[in-house]
């Protein structure tokens, strides 16, 4: 226990360089629809994300519909099936998660978490989101091509991938490719600009080790994709080549349906090494925003520090760091040199201890608190649970012995689903429920988000906690109907058939929660300033939702950390970060 | 409080789920007791990781939550804690790791006297090869790929003339005796997965692939493709065997060599021209 708060300063050092013009929109184009704001670019990313994922939402019912009852829907076949999965995989990962996290909360949150008018490049920050919208149109469109999309799975491994046995062959494989491309290219304008503006767009008296942990996330995880995307773009331009011009970087001498081809002396396993080299990263990519949004919802809403704040960014850090040596884990058994596994099982599961520390410290934050049961607090406690689920489960598939009888099951699906599909997404939802009073001056609907919280949560956990046990049964992935197999008792059908009814009210619940999004934009109760009585700077602005340039004639200037909760001897319950401490004046700080 | 129930319900629900569920592993049928060791331990260790934060949860949101007149504590850190806590993980993963990488070292070295089989996939069946007399393997390529010779094996190689070909049939092994797989693709990935052996291995075109294992049971089990392999993964089946020593011999006495093959494919082939003449 310490009495004195933690980490105030009697002093603010000077500006170093002065305020740069603010550019400003003319009309009503430039000022919603061809917008430099970064909280236009942030709403826009966003819905955009939103839209594109109800497409894959939609996807995973008929995948559950298939599942759960194969032979009854005639209008899923087989290749249908893979085309399903291979879409629902991609959009979810790449064109929802990661677009979300990063151009929409990460532009939303950054300039005003940071203290800055905007983002430093807001120019290049508008052309990122246009570019995302082509990458997205374009996946789109592979829907109504000749052929239909790619069904090669979301890691579109070679060679089958641009084979004739694989439905998307014509138009789909390559459209993908294209999209992946633009969405590289857009990406890497946005994410220069997080970088920059979080490095060199600080208010005064914002240091590093003061800001939100929620910036913190997002930032780490930029700095990762912008190293981890260009693996996954080289790939992606190599199978273009081999796909359209007949080259043979990933294939080797072989045979397409009984006919010999004329590639030669490529190796497919280069394109896994590329693919995971980005793959694995890009699941800390979707995961280190949601730690951090996580560690601000549980403070806030337990009223009190996040506990271990310095160890937290050191974990962050680490993390980041460490999950570029940990790649191959994802090919075991993907025929590599055995001596691999080896390794990678230890640089694996060594992630497993700064993992660990993050989630000891977000329960004993909890530890002594004042817990509000709010929304955004439901969804953090629920994101717990289900990382802490797929987190362990993942100390299975990384440890190399044990994940020969479980790769490529259901076991892999449910641990993937559950640690960056179902927790990463209750981030997101716990950071809509918390910051939407912020964008639109507006709360969500209570009744309505409750009903939201407990059916998505009750229900996803109802879908991939049992989908484990069919992994370990046996039962392999990608397979539209496991059909008659000896080893699969009747029994696993039924469980199957009541995932898929739970995916169906899940599903139906995210309905609900669109609806609420709308409807409260409209008839929420007023929120005003600061709804949550939070003390990090976004919710200090001077107008709710913050204008143009967020904070009026003067930059806020910061004396403290995020994180100054029930502090003793303080009459309310929060400090924000811009208020001077007690005897030291706002003219008190160094000119 | 009804929160704090339900969140404690869900750490009971999961761990009843666990111990009472019908669906679990299939019975071993090979010497990989081993793997299945290192689950059920990774299984206990993560599973009171799991149930404890749970309960911890629930414990504060029960014991914390807010009502009137309640102020937080203000404790920004508490080094000696995490540090205990660091050092306490890192020995629970070292004790899942070094059982898992000493049943790896077994996993990747094969004992010298196993026997080679060599499997193909391709879309979307399994064929199987055996070496002959010689105890020898002859050599393969996917240049050699023609529907008289669909493994594409070569002609002029004479450790492979009497290789034993078995192809649209189910694999039989003996009862004991160590194999190694030779995993061989002439098309796309695939991968030859038997539940009950446990282990698994990839098949790529242009390389070849292994895995060892001893089967430990007689019995006939189900060979799925667990590796996506285009339109008809599902349906890539085919079975393995495992018999008693003597009813392998009568079995393998029954299968055809390449030259065998081939030469039947000759005569037939000579037979069909002079009839149409």
């Amino acid at each position: 226990m310490v009495d004195v708060p933690f980490d105030t300063v009697a002093g603010v050092p000077p500006a170093e360089v002065g305020e740069v013009e603010l550019y400003h929109p003319r009309s009503w184009w430039t000022r919603y629809v061809f917008s430099q704001d970064a909280k236009v670019i942030a709403i826009q990313y966003s819905i955009t994300a939103m839209s594109i994922g109800m497409v894959a939402l939609v996807l995973s019912w008929l995948m559950r519909l298939q599942l759960g009852f194969p032979g009854t829907f005639s209008f899923i076949d087989p290749n249908q099936y893979l085309q399903f999965i291979t879409m629902h995989g991609m959009i979810m990962v790449i064109y929802l998660l990661t677009a979300l996290f990063l151009g929409g909360f990460g532009n939303y949150l950054i300039p005003l978490m940071v203290g800055a008018r905007d983002m430093v490049f807001p120019y290049v920050n508008m052309l990122s989101y246009w570019v995302y919208l082509l990458a997205v149109v374009v996946l789109a469109s592979t829907f109504f091509v000749p052929g239909g999309p790619t069904g090669a799975g979301w890691t579109l491994y070679p060679p089958q991938a641009i084979l004739s046995g694989t439905p998307g062959q014509d138009w789909g494989i390559v459209l993908m490719l294209v999209s992946l491309i633009l969405f590289i290219i857009g990406f890497t304008m946005g994410g220069l600009n997080y970088v920059v503006t979080v490095l060199q767009a600080r208010t005064r008296g914002m240091t590093l080790m003061r800001l939100p942990l929620t910036v913190w996330g997002i930032f780490t995880a930029t700095v990762m994709a912008l190293l981890a995307f260009p693996a996954l773009l080289v790939a992606s331009v190599m199978l273009l080549l081999d796909r359209l011009l007949g080259t043979s970087f990933f294939m080797p001498t072989l045979v397409e349906m009984g006919t010999l081809t004329k590639y030669g002396g490529g190796s497919p396993i280069l394109f896994q090494h590329l693919f995971w080299f980005f793959g694995h990263p890009e699941v800390y990519i979707v995961a280190l925003p949601a730690f951090g949004i996580i560690s601000d919802l549980i403070s806030v809403h337990a009223r009190k520090n996040i506990f271990g704040y310095r160890m937290m960014v050191w974990a962050i850090v680490a993390i980041g760091a460490l999950s570029f040596v940990v790649w191959a884990h994802h090919m075991y058994v993907s025929g590599m040199h055995p001596y691999f596994g080896f390794f990678f099982a230890t640089t694996t599961l060594i992630i497993a201890v700064p993992t660990a520390i993050k989630v000891y410290n977000w329960v004993l934050t909890l530890w002594r608190g004042d817990i509000h049961l709010t929304i955004p607090m439901l969804f953090a406690l629920a994101f717990i649970i289900t990382f802490v689920n797929g987190g362990l489960t993942g100390l299975f598939l990384g440890n190399v012995v044990v994940d020969v009888p479980l790769s490529d099951t259901m076991f892999v699906v449910a641990h993937f689903h559950m640690v960056m599909g179902i927790a990463p997404i209750m981030a997101v939802f716990g950071g809509l429920y918390h910051w939407y009073p912020k964008v639109t001056g507006r709360m969500l609907n209570e009744a309505l988000g409750r009903f939201h919280f407990w059916v998505s949560f009750l229900g996803a956990y109802a879908i991939f906690f049992p989908m484990h046990y069919l992994g370990l049964l046996g039962m392999p992935r990608r397979y539209h109907d496991i059909g008659e197999t000896a080893f699969v008792p009747a029994s696993a059908h039924d469980l199957n058939a009541f995932m898929s009814v739970a995916a169906l009210i899940v599903g139906f619940a995210q309905l609900v929660f669109l609806f609420n999004l709308i409807w409260s934009l409209f008839k929420g109760r007023e929120a005003g300033g600061n709804p949550w009585g939070a003390a990090s700077l976004e919710w200090q602005t001077p107008e709710t939702p913050p204008g143009h340039g967020n904070w009026g004639k003067d930059l806020p200037i910061v004396y403290r950390w995020a994180y100054d909760y029930s502090v003793p001897g303080t009459a309310m319950d929060f400090v924000p970060q811009n208020e001077p401490p007690a005897g030291l004046s706002a003219q008190g700080a160094h000119p | 409080m009804a929160v704090a129930i339900i969140l404690l319900l869900v750490a009971i629900a999961s761990v009843l789920f666990h111990i009472f569920s019908p669906w679990w592993w299939t019975p071993l049928a090979s010497n990989w007791r081993y793997i299945d060791d290192t689950i059920t331990l990774t299984f206990w260790i993560t599973g009171a990781v799991f149930f404890a934060v749970v309960a911890f949860m629930a414990y504060c949101v029960f014991r914390f939550r807010h009502t009137e007149g309640r102020r937080a504590d203000y404790n920004p850190e508490n080094k000696k804690l995490e540090w205990w806590l660091s050092v306490g993980t890192a020995i629970g993963v070292a004790a899942m790791l070094a059982p898992g990488l000493v049943v790896w070292h077994q996993f990747v070295t094969v004992p010298a006297d196993a026997t080679e089989v060599e499997v193909m996939g391709q879309q979307w069946q399994w064929s199987y090869r055996l070496p002959g007399k010689d105890g020898r393997l002859g050599t393969s390529d996917a240049r050699n790929v023609s529907s008289d010779n669909p493994m594409g094996l070569s002609p002029d190689d004479a450790a492979g003339q009497d290789d034993v070909v078995i192809q649209n049939d189910d694999l039989h092994l003996p009862l004991g005796k160590p194999v190694k797989l030779l995993l061989r693709s002439i098309d796309v990935l695939h991968d030859f997965y038997v539940p009950e052996f446990r282990a698994k291995m990839d098949m790529i075109p242009g390389s070849v692939t292994y895995y060892w294992f001893t089967p430990t049971r007689t019995g006939t089990f189900e060979v799925l493709c667990a590796e996506l392999c285009g339109a008809a993964h599902a349906q890539m089946r085919s079975k393995v065997i495992v018999d008693e020593e003597k009813d392998y011999h009568a079995w393998l006495e029954k299968q055809r060599t390449f030259a065998e093959l081939s030469q039947q494919r000759n005569v037939a082939k000579a037979a069909y021209r002079s009839g149409s003449e």
